[in-house]
């Protein structure tokens, strides 16, 4: 996985809340046994017609957004199926942070396993975040992980909260199955036990 | 000891290590696999050399892509990316080892059915697949979540999950429900109530006398849509009526084994001084048969009510609503039960099993289809189609002008051939109305098996109450 460092981009305004995965990535794109790809197909339903033309008004077609690196959206982003092709599809566009009020619990995990860091702020502050985005190409937003803080293109500062081990492997850019690994001592000890406890297992 | 929770006991239970900082490693009993999520996990077990840690734990069962038309055998009757799916399916279940139900199997049937059905879910256990409606097994007091492709792989190789724990809520319905009033309603109340966001952070315990009086397919109900709620599961304390589903089912223990668990699964409810972080609390009598009629499972209201308008909201929700008033086609202030439907898709994990067909038959019995509605049933699994064909609801609904097909997810997601066009409305059993769900363009009301059915018959969304 890419090491997060910090990250000085564009920032799309998305003021809706309840971004579904079905949004984020229609099913019609799971059929891939591939991670890589989906990143034409982000939001395929809001971002194309029934001709495969783009719609112009979707914030991502509009030439100022097209190398946005950054989501501004509203609460509860990332809501519904469990499909791990929305981090990737979001990934493979380009975007690796994405800022809302909240996030759906299984897209928040999602995202730290594929270097896109989601950072939950009040809404408050979304909505200065928001209208800072929507200045277009020229504001550039600061996300600094190390410091925990986003700086509009103004110079405002906020300060956010990320759990500190997914903190550490997003900026070491480390393999979860690999440092589980080294654990491997006290599930064999744990599934030992468990194996005489609930033998039915 | 301090109280807890039916969640604090199962999580302690399945600890298998927990680091200073509070990251844990949880265990994990049952792994279900299907063939959406899984092919990139299996690929990477491949690519870095690991094995499947626990094949005997890990069950897997195509259900998303799958045609559910009787000429399915027919490999061409799938298109050639859903195909390719199912066939990395067959191949990474033959190459791990792990336990298969391959579509020509009579078992095979979406993962959440097959998994209760042939008894790989039980009380206390942790259960976990790549799909978010795990939390159905929640119905039977197991810790039950769904999770990405990442976690997928990680579960194969190292059989455990790094968790954080979650906070605890309660959701207590007290009282009887009214008749025509049914598991999908309190559930969909609940969601009506906290909101899709309300339940983000919490695993929920549902509890009180109407979760009590449910049955265990009612109950799959109920937690199967804690995820739309925004939890990360949803549980009920196991009872008699577990035991007594659990029993005898192909893999449940036997004998000895089974007295052991037993006694094990007699321990799984919640103290009475356990602390909630948060309680709510619904009167059943308060709730009445429900319809969706925007594009999030919050968009709840009674079949009586009608179409609110996009500034009766407050905040975020005011541009929400109005999006989903113009994407479904609605006219604020009307009646709900005018509003007129196309297709008719009784089924998926929510509401496919036995009992739910029977509650669909029960209102179509000798009646028909409204001319020009497109109206499908498809069971749950293989065997709940056979057990409906032994007990003669088949052929109610075949007589009535249902499509009976095999079994899978069809038309709740709308990944196999099962789709709405765009503008089409259906009234539908499943679990989601986002855009596009069912197919682009196409407008999703959820409800109950009955009020679908109701539905089917009038040509509109109906009090099913009025059919009864």
């Amino acid at each position: 996985m890419e090491k997060f460092n910090t990250l000085t981009g564009i920032a799309a305004p998305m003021p809706l809340i309840n971004i579904d995965t079905d949004m984020i990535i229609p099913k019609q794109f799971l059929k891939t046994i591939k991670r890589s790809g989906l990143g034409v197909n982000l939001f395929d339903e809001m971002r194309y017609d029934d001709d495969r033309n783009e719609i112009p008004t979707f914030v991502l077609n509009q030439d100022a957004y097209r190398d946005a690196q950054i989501i501004i959206a509203g609460d509860n982003f990332g809501c519904g199926s469990s499909r791990e092709h929305a981090p990737w599809a979001i990934a493979d566009f380009g975007i690796t942070c994405v800022i809302a009020p909240s996030f759906a619990d299984i897209f928040h995990n999602n995202c730290f396993k594929n270097g896109i860091l989601p950072i939950a702020l009040p809404q408050e502050q979304i909505d200065v975040l928001m209208k800072d985005a929507e200045k277009g190409a020229n504001a550039r937003m600061t996300v600094d992980i190390e410091e925990q803080t986003v700086t509009t293109s103004d110079g405002e500062v906020f300060k956010f909260e990320v759990d500190a081990f997914k903190k550490h492997c997003l900026m070491q850019g480390l393999d979860d199955i690999g440092l589980t690994m080294e654990k491997a001592a006290s599930i064999d000890t744990f599934e030992a036990a468990a194996q005489t406890q609930r033998p039915w297992v | 000891m301090s109280p807890k929770t039916l969640y604090d006991k199962i999580w302690d239970a399945h600890l298998a290590h927990e680091a200073d900082d509070g990251t844990c490693l949880l265990y994990i009993d049952r792994h279900l696999v299907h063939e959406v999520t899984s092919p990139q996990a299996f690929e990477g077990l491949r690519m870095s050399g690991r094995k499947v840690r626990a094949p005997e734990k890990t069950i897997a069962v195509p259900d998303h892509n799958v045609p559910t038309t009787l000429d399915r055998a027919d490999a061409t009757t799938m298109t050639e990316d859903s195909r390719i799916q199912v066939n990395a399916l067959d191949t990474n279940a033959k190459e791990f080892g792990i336990h298969y139900y391959p579509v020509s199997d009579v078992r095979q049937g979406i993962v959440h059915i097959v998994g209760p059905e042939q008894g790989w879910t039980l009380p206390g256990m942790t259960v976990v697949c790549g799909d978010s409606h795990t939390a159905t097994h929640g119905a039977f007091g197991s810790l039950a979540h769904g999770i990405g492709t990442s976690e997928v792989e990680h579960v194969l190789a190292t059989q455990t999950l790094i968790q954080k724990k979650s906070k605890n809520m309660k959701v207590e319905i007290t009282g009887k429900l009214a008749p025509g009033v049914t598991a999908k309603d309190i559930t969909m109340a609940v969601i009506g109530k906290t909101g899709t966001a309300g339940g983000t952070g919490f695993v929920i315990e549902y509890c009180g006398e109407a979760i009590h009086d449910l049955s265990m397919e009612g109950r799959m109900t109920v937690c199967n849509m804690a995820i739309e709620g925004g939890a990360r599961a949803g549980l009920i304390a196991p009872d008699e009526k577990t035991f007594e589903y659990c029993m005898g089912r192909p893999h449940a223990p036997k004998g000895a084994q089974w007295e052991a668990a037993l006694t094990w699964w007699k321990t799984l409810f919640s103290d009475e001084e356990a602390h909630w972080d948060e309680i709510l609390v619904i009167k059943a009598e308060d709730i009445a048969p429900l319809v969706t009629w925007g594009t999030s499972p919050e968009d709840v209201l009674p079949i009586t009510a009608m179409i609110p308008s996009a500034d009766s909201f407050e905040g975020g929700k005011v541009d929400a609503a109005q999006r989903s008033l113009d994407y479904m086609g609605l006219t604020a202030g009307e009646p709900l039960s005018a509003v007129e439907i196309d297709t008719v898709f009784i089924g998926s994990c929510t509401n496919g099993r036995i009992e739910d067909l029977r509650a669909a038959a029960e209102i179509l019995k000798g009646k028909k289809v409204k001319d020009g509605i497109r109206a499908m049933i498809v069971p749950g699994s293989g065997l709940v189609r056979a057990q409906a064909e032994e007990e003669g609801l088949a052929d109610i609904f075949k007589d009535a002008g249902f499509e009976w097909r095999l079994a899978g997810c069809s038309m709740c997601l709308a990944m196999n051939p099962d789709q709405l066009a765009p503008g089409e409305r259906c009234a539908a059993t499943s679990n989601r109305n986002f855009e596009g769900r069912q197919g682009r363009g196409g407008r999703t009301h959820l409800m109950s098996p009955g009020m679908a059915a109701a539905a089917a018959i009038t040509g509109k969304l109906t009090d099913v109450r009025e059919m009864m």
